[in-house]
């Protein structure tokens, strides 16, 4: 395996492995989430911060895992090739 | 306003939003619009109401937009200056649509809300989607008739929006090599953004009306729409948010699948004619809005506007709009993988024809 196609790899599993930590977080305080959205409805509006902040983090984490992923296995856009001129 | 509820998520609906978000990504990724279509409806379809589909889709799109936006400014398909006028005025649009919406909650609750959306989609896709539809068909058939269709044609009507001059409010636009004046931006934006709030793709109308009446190519168009979305979707969070409709949990889920299949749907767009994204878009558009019609009697009945309905025929109902969606999300995904494969195989042929006749000439 190339140097660059090993660093991409190891970028994708160091991603890969954030991803899977921060959706382990989602996954046990569910149900606080659902809670503060209920103590957002009923006045505490500052709490609207929450699902924005946790949205850019997850799709900076998850979409930099994502994309190193779909180049690790290969998947990359056309490359336009021009024939010579004569 | 009315009582919300978020709806239970366990393994099994939790696998179902994964699904459903990576073709929803996909289908965003190669179109440029939300993919929401299908995921709202799949939200709504599990139980959610209207509005808190609305929003956590709201809040699942906008992280992603910008994820999709910045990969297809790598292939150089994204028109920012327009993406940024755009967007601005559909945040207005946005605010309009959200309060909208929550007049209908605060006056019928849930099931206004789903009603409302339901009707939305039906009207919006049937107009769009056939349109769209129609005119991929005649570039198909241009195509098949060994037409030019390679080149982008400009539109009468996108012909004549650029040719009106109005001092003072011209700018230049890349993916117009054109210039336009704001005065027919604003009106567009405005309408992509009250949709968005409404049923959270306001892409059908803002990727129609920049090919059709601004005269962009329909590549540079779906990529655009990612930074209208991206702009729309944070302000429409932070209405939704403010009254603590997003549900985070369903938005980050589907989020997990649907940054899988953007960037799936955007590599795709680099291996396909314009036509094909005319034609996926238009396909899907039709199936979805054929699923909503299912739905309609049971929200009619629910507020007391027609006669109670058989539970057995409510529920068959119910599987005939679930069995669509699931019919469109299947058109869809498969459409594009045929798209990006096929087009893989042939780019991967014209690389070795290209190399082959290389090597003889050097």
């Amino acid at each position: 395996m190339s140097s660059g196609k090993s660093v991409i790899l190891a970028k994708a599993i160091a991603y890969g492995i954030a991803s899977v930590a921060l959706y382990a977080l989602l996954f046990v305080y569910a149900g606080e989430t659902v809670e503060l959205a209920r103590r957002t409805r009923e006045g505490e509006t500052i709490l609207f911060l929450v699902p924005i902040v946790v949205a850019f983090v997850f799709s900076f984490v998850h979409g930099a895992f994502t994309g190193f992923f779909w180049v690790a296995v290969g998947l990359n856009p056309a490359v336009k090739k021009k024939k010579k001129k004569k | 306003m009315e009582a919300v509820t978020f709806i239970q998520i366990d393994p099994a609906n939790a696998l179902q939003l994964f699904l459903v978000g990576f073709v929803g990504g996909m289908v965003s990724g190669f179109i440029g619009s939300g993919g929401a279509f299908v995921l709202t409806p799949a939200m709504m379809t599990m139980g959610a109401p209207g509005i808190v589909a609305v929003a956590s889709n709201m809040c699942h799109k906008f992280p992603k937009a910008i994820v999709g936006a910045l990969k297809r400014h790598e292939y150089g398909q994204v028109d920012w200056k327009l993406g940024i006028a755009m967007g601005v005025f559909a945040e207005i649009g946005v605010f309009v649509g959200k309060h909208v919406m929550s007049r209908i909650q605060d006056a019928y609750g849930d099931v206004g809300t789903s009603l409302y959306v339901s009707i939305v989609f039906i009207v919006v896709l049937a107009t769009v989607g056939t349109f769209v539809l129609r005119d991929a068909w005649r570039l198909y058939r241009a195509e098949r008739a060994g037409a030019d269709v390679h080149t982008h044609t400009v539109t009468r009507a996108a012909r004549y929006l650029q040719s009106v001059e109005i001092p003072g409010t011209m700018v230049y636009f890349a993916s117009l090599k054109a210039r336009m004046s704001i005065v027919f931006i604003a009106p567009l934006g405005f309408a992509t953004g009250m949709l968005a709030a409404t049923i959270a793709v306001g892409g059908f109308i803002g990727v129609p009306a920049m090919i059709y009446l601004l005269g962009a190519p329909a590549l540079m168009a779906s990529a655009t729409e990612l930074v209208i979305a991206f702009i729309m979707g944070l302000g429409g969070t932070i209405f939704y948010a403010l009254d603590g409709v997003v549900d985070i949990r369903l938005a980050m889920i589907i989020l997990a699948g649907s940054l899988f299949g953007i960037q799936l749907g955007a590599v795709g767009t680099t291996y396909v004619k314009d036509h094909a994204v005319k034609l996926v878009m238009g396909l899907i558009m039709v199936i979805v809005l054929f699923s909503r019609f299912f739905y309609l009697p049971g929200y009619l009945a629910s507020m007391g506007r027609i006669e109670p309905i058989a539970p057995q025929t409510l529920a068959m109902l119910k599987m005939l709009g679930d069995g669509t969606l699931v019919l469109a999300l299947a058109v869809g995904g498969l459409a594009i993988l045929w798209a990006l494969f096929s087009g893989m195989v042939a780019h991967r042929q014209q690389h070795e024809e290209l190399a082959a006749a290389d090597g003889i000439e050097d």
